[in-house]
């Protein structure tokens, strides 16, 4: 032994650190709304655009809200997951269209009149989720990202499960997996629902 | 085809760089001329297909190959030429292929230079690297081949991130990579002679101008990114203690340690140790910095996709190069002796205090940066470490490193004394107070804080002159001053431009953190602005169109007391492929200032002719900050052209043993 080995112990202990941190995602941050009752908003529905809907309809069920987009690429990745999810399972998935236009980089918001940018989100949605496949039980318009700054949305796609109480229990942010799906979400609606 | 090729030649680099890095260190470990003598050519052959391959994936990208994964989602035929040439390192497995191809350019260099070394040391340096290559070249073959197939192609590619669509791109990581990898040579050196038992003056000398270089590339890399990311990401500032920056700062200031080290071992025989442990430590702190940025455990704005796969082999490379170099080196460093003596206040004294200000800065930085992780692994919550940690613990360690700059030349090797150096600087040091004094009341506004910059940077600028002087005289012997001072080695020019650049440097900071002004505020057309004296009048917006983006763009005007200057455009790009809007800042760069338009966004989306959100800078002597980095560069350049560097050492290099060296 001599005195140059803590150096070594030091760049172990370093080493370890990495290899833990490995494990870790940093994106995975916890949303302050974790435990606080869901933000309320009243939106236009997909399929009924003359209806509107939001958190306050839901009272009394668990229920999922999954935030989407059809430039989102990562939505895609998710998209079968949820397909799958709404055939097997019976609980309400809400799905929350997020700047279906103004969040796609190739319009120029500046020329578009407001009518015009609604008519074309609720074209493109459709759209997409009659060549994708529908999860969701009904999907809501955030044009222009109100609700998603209220919710702290900063990635799309974003998931959130809310309990009868309409407290949010869960936030998960980026694509469910289905190992986020077995592991996390389906024991906590289980649990929540007994 | 011609991506298979590459892919082949890569596969073929990786044999190679097998051969390399076993057959010459075990040559020169049992004395077989034969196997050392593979080393030279063994070189030669990785570096010229490491080109090669890196050549097939520039091809790939200029002829719009997409049925190269990588080329489809890194490029887009909308991309100019010179963006899709520089995108070749746009992401992660190119930027790893460009790592590779500065490798072994540096290893080419080393064979091609060091025709006085002595063959078993040479065979010991480039089987290093080799080994160093062989991880590498694995790491690409494994997880991350930029020549994967996308079958069938894609007809358009996904497009560079916009971010990256500049002149920055083109320029920055390849500096910083020569700068990042070339602290590999140094390395190398280390190793080799760790193996060899011989560490000695010889050895400092030789790894003396490659660790300089290296340094100096890794200067000019690390303040080009500073620049970039002042003119393009549009919030005015030059340094953001973010993750991936701090793991280019850790490798500089261990790398400046090193230097200054390395000056040590070579002119007194002192520090061997230290200096080996530093050279490991620059380059390791390089691997680190790989690490970090490649794996995903930190987030950081300059993350690239990662792959926890990745991660993990980024890992195993780390422990296998960095420990068993640390394994070497508790292994042998007890048997190095220690080397001259010297006294409390002497040079060496000097640089030794420069080395532990500098290491301190590094575990600093390195606590910041890891901090995070740290609490994270402990389950202690997510919290984040900013610029007001970095601040506070940095300025203070760098204070005094910096006025001791001002001393250190003046002190004597062995034996230094204080009341000579006092004598010799007392007026350097007056006028240095009255600069810190005067100038901030210039300026309107003094506070301790900006007089302390000043006065470092003032007293570091007067000794160094005075220091220059003083030498100058002494060795004039009835020449005229300029001829005596033309005749003064290189390297003597090379640590007094440096030095200055630190003090260019330093203003440049103090100025900006001080006096800088900025002002944000929405403008109809028409309306105008006033920041520090600088007039801006707003004249509206308007669309353009570019090779791959539309931008609205604004027209301002620039007035300074009534007198028209010059417009100022800044832009609001959206490029076809993104859904992020880009910022595209006016600059109007000046000697003693900037000024500086960034364009927001309407305050009414659907009236582009009505109000916008403006935000206009004043920054006084911003462009100092990088200025005294390319002089810091630059007197790297000039001690690395040393004539003593050149001369021919090969019946010395074994024997220079300063006196009063103790060999074990």
């Amino acid at each position: 032994m001599n005195r140059y080995y803590w150096i070594l112990g030091g760049f172990a202990a370093l080493v370890v650190l990495l290899a833990v941190g490995l494990g870790l995602n940093p994106r995975d941050v916890p949303s302050p709304l974790v435990g606080k009752p869901a933000p309320a908003f009243s939106l236009n529905v997909l399929a009924t655009p003359e209806k509107t809907t939001g958190p306050k309809d839901m009272q009394g069920k668990v229920w999922l809200l999954n935030v989407w987009a059809s430039w989102c690429v990562s939505c895609r990745q998710e998209h079968p997951v949820l397909v799958e999810f709404s055939r097997k399972v019976k609980v309400p998935l809400i799905g929350l269209n997020y700047k279906e236009v103004r969040g796609d980089g190739a319009f120029d918001m500046g020329k578009m009149p407001a009518d015009e940018e609604k008519k074309l989100a609720f074209q493109r949605a459709n759209q997409w989720l009659s060549q994708h496949g529908d999860p969701y039980t009904l999907t809501v318009m955030d044009l222009d990202g109100r609700v998603g700054i209220d919710y702290g949305v900063y990635g799309v796609p974003e998931t959130y499960v809310i309990d009868k109480a309409g407290v949010i229990r869960m936030k998960h942010t980026g694509p469910v997996s289905p190992e986020v799906l077995d592991k996390k979400i389906m024991p906590l609606l289980a649990e929540l629902n007994k | 085809m011609i991506p298979e090729l590459g892919n082949f030649a890569l596969i073929l680099a990786a044999l190679v760089a097998f051969v390399l890095g076993t057959l010459p260190l075990l040559g020169a470990h049992q004395n077989r001329m034969a196997w050392v003598a593979v080393a030279r050519p063994a070189t030669s052959a990785l570096a010229l297909l490491i080109t090669f391959s890196f050549a097939c994936l520039m091809h790939a990208f200029v002829i719009n190959d997409f049925s190269v994964v990588y080329v489809a989602q890194h490029s887009n035929s909308l991309l100019p030429l010179q963006y899709r040439v520089a995108a070749v390192w746009g992401g992660h497995e190119g930027s790893l292929l460009l790592w590779m191809l500065m490798l072994t350019w540096w290893a080419f260099a080393v064979r091609m230079l060091s025709r006085q070394l002595p063959e078993t040391m040479v065979a010991r340096v480039l089987g290093t690297l080799g080994l160093v290559a062989f991880g590498f070249l694995l790491f690409i073959l494994i997880t991350s081949n930029p020549f994967d197939r996308l079958l069938p192609g894609a007809a358009e590619g996904r497009d560079l991130n916009p971010l990256l669509q500049d002149f920055g791109l083109i320029i920055h990581p390849p500096l910083l990579y020569m700068g990042y990898v070339g602290f590999s040579v140094a390395f190398a050196f280390a190793i080799a002679a760790l193996l060899s038992g011989q560490l000695d003056a010889a050895w400092a000398r030789w790894s003396r101008p490659w660790t300089t270089a290296a340094w100096g590339f890794l200067t000019l890399g690390i303040a080009m990114g500073s620049w970039w990311a002042y003119y393009e990401l549009g919030w005015g500032g030059w340094w953001f203690w973010d993750p991936v920056e701090n793991a280019s700062f850790m490798p500089w200031l261990i790398g400046t340690a090193l230097v200054h080290s390395l000056a040590v071992t070579e002119k007194r025989g002192s520090f061997k140790n230290w200096t080996v442990l530093l050279a490991i430590s620059a380059f390791s702190l390089s691997l680190l910095g790989t690490f970090l940025v490649r794996s995903g455990v930190l987030t950081s704005v300059h993350a690239f996709a990662t792959d926890p796969r990745r991660g993990i082999f980024i890992l195993i490379f780390l422990v296998a190069v960095i420990g068993s170099s640390l394994a070497l080196f508790a292994w042998r460093a007890p048997k190095v002796g220690l080397g001259g003596r010297f006294a409390l206040i002497s040079r060496e004294s000097m640089l030794l205090t420069n080395n532990v200000l500098l290491a301190v800065a590094c575990a600093t930085v390195l606590l910041g940066t890891l901090y995070p992780l740290l609490i994270d692994a402990l389950g202690l919550g997510k919290i984040s470490v900013g610029p007001p940690y970095f601040n506070a613990v940095f300025v203070p360690v760098m204070a005094p490193l910096v006025f001791l700059m001002g001393i250190g030349p003046f002190a004597h090797w062995k034996d230094a004394s204080i009341p000579e150096i006092l004598r010799t600087l007392r007026w350097a040091f007056a006028a240095a107070v009255v600069v810190a004094i005067v100038v901030p009341l210039l300026y309107g506004s003094w506070s301790a804080l900006t007089a302390l910059g000043l006065l470092l940077a003032a007293w570091v600028v007067f000794s160094g002159i005075i220091n220059f002087v003083e030498r100058v005289q002494k060795t004039r012997a009835g020449q005229s001053f300029l001829t005596a001072a033309l005749k003064q080695p290189r390297s003597f020019f090379g640590m007094h431009v440096a030095h200055f650049g630190i003090a260019v440097f330093v203003v440049g900071v103090t100025m900006v953190s001080s006096f800088q002004d900025e002002k944000d505020i929405k403008l109809a057309p028409g309306e105008s602005v006033d920041v520090a004296g600088y007039h801006f009048t707003f004249n509206g917006v308007r669309s353009v169109e570019g090779p791959n983006y539309v931008a609205a763009q604004g027209d301002f005007d620039l007035t300074v007391n009534g007198k028209f200057q010059r417009k100022m455009n800044p832009e609001k790009r959206n490029y076809h492929s993104s859904q992020m809007p880009m910022t595209e800042a006016a600059i109007d760069t000046g000697f003693l200032r900037d000024v500086y338009v960034s364009l927001g966004e309407p305050i009414d989306r659907s009236k582009p002719e009505g109000e916008w959100a403006v935000r206009v800078y004043y920054k006084p002597f911003v462009d100092w900050i990088w200025g005294g980095c390319i002089l810091m560069a630059l007197g790297g350049l000039l001690a690395m052209l040393d004539r003593r560097y050149r001369i021919k050492a090969r019946a010395t290099s074994t024997v220079t043993t300063p006196a009063g060296t103790q060999k074990a």
